[in-house]
């Protein structure tokens, strides 16, 4: 246990690609966490996912020991926290757990929507925060014109900011005396009953579930049984250690002081995000506050494109959410794409790093159904659905109305791009809440339905302003929307994994485009198929692939079948991976590529 | 037309070519100089080994391919059929076919190979346009394919000659009157393929790259047409997808491959289909001319893969080839002849709802795919096998 006032919590909020992971390889390197044989780049980001993407997606942390310009040793706590806008309640633990932060802005590049969005939950959270300029080796860098833009953006009073080049090590003696003057140390009162907030945990296959704590009073050691507060779950804590960033071993952690236990936990489920740790035989009155469950957002199908490989993504599944207590799975079944799971995720990002594992780390190859978010559907009866699946909307006549989830966005953009993006908002039925100018960059708020958001809006956003606009958002509430669904029918026969909710206003020109894509996606049969975009049993769109007029090869080799049996074979294997409707098949690659549609 | 189990087809493999064709993936080789007489006798010790296997058969066809068979010395062409007289019981019309370039030189060579034994010829003239000759990479022109179609109608007692259509640019009109020029110069007997790139070609590169344009599928399918209402109006039908005939001037050799028969291939590359003691036999030599000799030297046969066939494999064969012809599949020997019962091997939901379409036909005794049916034969396999 070490005393409160040599301790000092950190976190760094930046940006994506404006340098948090190098800073904290620096840190980590001049402290000497680890050896230079053990120091990889981004030390941090663990999973090939988040080294690739360049986010974190755990929280993880790490201990450093340092000796002030005062003689004094301090122990320095960095929280790193996830990186993106799904994440944002698991950010605002991780702040929780901590006293200050380092806003790290790029130099050449400045202030981003996230970045923003993040500054604001560590003022709420009571942070001191330190701001940092970085990559001020780049030829491009104008730390000045970025100083301004961090006062007339934030508010915050950058006058003080260190110029640093994690690159090249500048300045980074500066931050660590920085943290040791500026932030203020814990508090914390050993003697009280203890009381932890449960920042992160993942799954160990050697220890079982890792958890993350921040102490807040009380002590924390091996042997204590301890008691999950929302659920009342009890453990008995088998070790107590820190983060160098190894697995280290103590004996006991104290007021604010971060580390880790393990207590034979087998599932992650088990350990919710922000939840308060307390000693079962002496616990604490009162939670700490600002828990929330988990809840998804943005749903999804996930089938295998191979049906037999069904039981492998069921086992899959179950190994991920042993690890990511976040997404939720259920069986269901689709007459296009046979068995699967419904899934839900906290955001865009989450359902594409759920994807990539699964297909890199389980070697599955999937096809996703577009994107939907829960609707309430008010009944004439008074009853109101939850509806995850447009596939499962009631009978027309027995719903009042439906309510859709909407959004705020902010979003930041240099005003060249200014116009495509208010355009972008206002094609996804936005409404504009604020516009504001801090020098060449504006600040747009929006709300807008968040099914106009999970589908590509992200996508848009960055192709149309070449990635300099900057996106996150805040889950407002339900309001009523004029939504129907839209069915798609090839000859005739409904294909259910491609029915959608949509916004009546939307329906007929995504029926247009979607059409048009599957005539050119359906292979052309001997006969001629109509393909239909439908709501009810009104057709709003129609395209027909005209029927195959040749297929038959020229010159038959003598008595050398070879190329024959060739053919056969690879008709045969194309038949497995397509999907039947009525006397049409569609190639697995057409769902693929339909659900990927670009919108315009 | 049926197949007689104990008839026997023979066919001969010369690989060897002046020049690699651009389209051609056929195992052709390009050599400076051949020892024919070790080829010769590489020929002979094969065919030595195949007779062993087919004793007792009726060989009714043979046929020297390749390559370019009309490169051969007309000495082995007739010691070849001199030695089969040896081996098998040659029914009294046996039909001795060799495909020949119609290069000035080779002509030449005409009246050695009617001596030797050969009473059919088929020219690969390929087109009467010499700037298409020259886009196909052919060595000869067309006023030297017309020379050669002369001398092989003096004789020979039936010829034959191929054409390729479909060519980048080639218009429905231009082809019309080519096919009509043919027509008037061909006997009985025509094969006309449309442009086809083959991987590993020269032209399937190119095509690649951009170099030039095929026929979208709709002019494919017009061209396909317009071929086949010509011919007709000729006189030749078209008894398979791109063959073409006066009944009776079928090219034998080549409707047994199709309609399931027994067949003996020697050579390099040749592939064989042998019938004995209940089982169907696939075998093939290697391809590479060098190795193939060499491997006969040592063993009096270049074996590259000896198979037996299972029922369901012979019987796909079958209906794969047999549905390209115009008399389609004969249903009565099928089961016996592959093993398998037709019933078990395809579709019939496929088959039922192709009947619906107009694009197959079925009788008590034969299945077969109609007019419209057999632009799309592959596409109708798929459905009916795979």
């Amino acid at each position: 246990m070490s005393a409160t006032e040599n301790i000092r919590n950190f976190s760094i909020i930046a940006h994506i690609d404006h340098g948090k992971s190098t800073l904290a390889d620096r840190l980590i390197q001049i402290c000497g966490g680890l050896s230079q044989r053990e120091m990889r780049e981004q030390v941090l980001d663990s999973m090939d996912i988040e080294r690739e993407r360049g986010i974190t997606i755990k929280a993880q942390t790490v201990r450093l020991n340092y000796r002030a310009k005062d003689g004094k040793d301090y122990i320095l706590n960095l929280m790193d926290t996830p990186g993106h806008v799904d994440f944002s309640y698991e950010v605002s633990r991780s702040l929780a757990a901590c006293e200050g932060s380092l806003l790290v802005v790029d130099a050449s590049q400045g202030v981003e929507a996230q970045t923003l969005a993040n500054v604001y939950k560590a003022l709420d959270s009571n942070h001191e925060i330190i701001p940092i300029l970085n990559k001020i080796d780049l030829p491009a860098a104008e730390p000045e014109r970025i100083r301004r833009q961090i006062e007339d953006v934030i508010g915050l009073d950058a006058s003080g900011a260190i110029l640093v080049s994690a690159k090249t090590g500048e300045g980074v003696d500066e931050v660590l005396e920085a943290l040791v003057t500026q932030l203020p140390a814990p508090q914390g009162d050993a003697s009280k009953p203890l009381a932890a907030l449960l920042v992160d945990s993942w799954y160990d296959p050697y220890l079982g579930v890792i958890i993350l704590v921040r102490i807040v009073d009380g002590v924390l050691k091996k042997g204590q049984t301890i008691r999950m507060m929302s659920s009342g779950r009890e453990h008995l804590v088998e070790q107590v250690g820190v983060f160098t960033p190894k697995l280290k071993r103590v004996d006991a952690l104290g007021p604010g002081e971060v580390g880790y236990l393990t207590a034979a936990i087998k599932e992650v489920a088990h350990t919710r995000v922000g939840d308060t740790l307390t000693d079962a035989k002496k616990p604490a009155a009162k939670p700490l506050p600002g828990f929330q469950p988990v809840q998804s957002v943005v749903f999804c199908g996930l089938y295998p494109v191979d049906t037999s490989d069904y039981e492998h993504l069921k086992v899959s599944l179950g190994k991920l959410k042993l690890n990511d207590a976040s997404f939720e799975y259920a069986p269901e079944t689709s007459m296009a794409l046979g068995s699967g799971f419904r899934c839900g995720f906290l955001g865009m990002l989450h359902l594409e790093i759920i994807q990539e594992r699964l297909s890199r780390e389980f070697d599955l190859d999937l096809i996703t159904t577009a994107p939907s978010v829960i609707y309430k559907v008010h009944m004439t009866s008074g009853e109101v659905k939850e509806l995850h699946n447009p596939a499962d909307l009631p009978e027309v006549t027995r719903i009042k109305k439906i309510d859709e989830p909407w959004i705020r966005a902010t979003i930041l953009v240099p005003d060249e791009y200014l116009g495509a993006i208010l355009k972008l908002c206002e094609d996804r039925r936005g409404v504009q809440v604020d516009l504001t100018y801090a020098g060449s960059r504006a600040m747009v708020v929006y709300d807008l339905p968040l099914n106009e958001v999970v589908y590509d809006f992200y996508d848009r956003l960055k192709s149309l302003s070449r990635g300099y606009a900057s996106f996150d958002y805040t889950i407002e509430e339900y309001r009523e929307g004029n939504l129907v669904r839209m069915s798609i029918l090839v000859n005739g026969e409904p294909v259910d994994a491609l029915s959608m909710m949509i916004h009546r206003s939307k329906a007929e020109a995504r029926g247009r485009a979607l059409c048009a894509k599957l005539k050119e996606l359906i292979p052309r049969a001997l006969f001629k198929i109509p393909i239909q975009a439908a709501l009810g049993g009104k057709v709003i769109a129609r395209e027909t692939l005209s029927a195959m007029r040749k297929d038959v090869t020229a010159k038959c080799y003598g008595g050398d079948f070879t190329r024959k049996r060739k053919l056969l074979d690879k008709q045969k294997k194309g038949k497995a991976r397509m999907r039947t409707f009525g006397k049409v098949s569609i190639p697995q690659e057409a769902f693929i590529a339909a659900l990927k549609m670009d919108q315009d | 037309m049926t197949v007689q189990e104990n008839h026997l087809s023979l066919y001969v493999h010369w690989p060897f070519c002046e020049a690699k064709c651009p389209y051609c993936d056929f195992n052709s080789h390009v050599r400076e100089r051949v020892d024919t007489g070790a080829y010769r006798k590489a020929l002979l010790a094969e065919l030595d080994f195949f007779a062993e296997l087919t004793k007792g058969k009726r060989l009714t066809s043979i046929f020297f391919g390749g390559g370019t068979p009309s490169l051969m010395p007309p000495e082995i062409v007739a010691a070849v059929i001199e030695k089969a007289k040896e081996f098998w019981d040659l029914s009294s019309n046996i039909e001795i076919t060799l495909e020949a370039n119609p290069g000035s030189s080779e002509a030449k060579k005409f009246a050695a190979f009617r001596t030797a034994g050969v009473n059919r010829l088929s020219l690969g003239v390929q087109s009467f346009d010499d700037q298409a000759l020259k886009f196909l990479g052919r060595i000869h022109n067309a006023q030297e394919a017309e020379a050669a179609i002369e001398i092989a109608r003096d004789t020979f007692p039936r010829f034959s000659f191929d054409l390729i259509y479909a060519l980048p640019g080639q218009t429905n009109q231009a082809w019309r009157e080519e096919l009509g020029t043919a027509l008037t110069l061909a006997q009985g007997h025509l094969s006309l393929y449309q442009l086809t790139l083959e991987r590993d070609t020269a032209f399937y590169r190119q095509h690649r790259r951009g170099k030039f344009f095929l026929p979208r599928e709709e002019e494919a399918a017009d061209l396909f047409t317009l071929t086949r209402e010509v011919c007709e109006q000729a006189g030749l039908k078209a008894y398979e997808t791109s063959n073409f005939a006066v009944p009776g001037e079928e090219s034998r050799h080549n409707l047994n491959y199709w309609q399931g028969g027994c067949y003996v291939g020697i050579g390099p590359g040749a592939h064989s289909r042998i019938f004995a003691d209940g089982a169907w036999r696939a075998v093939s030599t290697l391809k590479i001319p060098e190795q193939w000799l060499e491997k006969v030297e040592q063993n009096g046969a270049g074996l590259a893969e000896d198979v037996l066939l299972t029922a369901r494999q012979r019987g796909e064969e079958i209906v794969m080839t047999a549905l390209r012809l115009k008399d389609g599949l004969d249903k009565k020997n099928f089961a016996r002849n592959s093993g398998i019962p037709l019933k078990n091997l395809i579709n019939q939901d496929a088959l039922d709802a192709l009947k619906e379409q107009n694009l197959v036909v079925e009788s008590e005794t034969r299945l077969a795919a109609t007019r419209d049916g057999a632009l799309l034969v592959n596409a109708i396999l798929g459905e009916l096998l795979a």
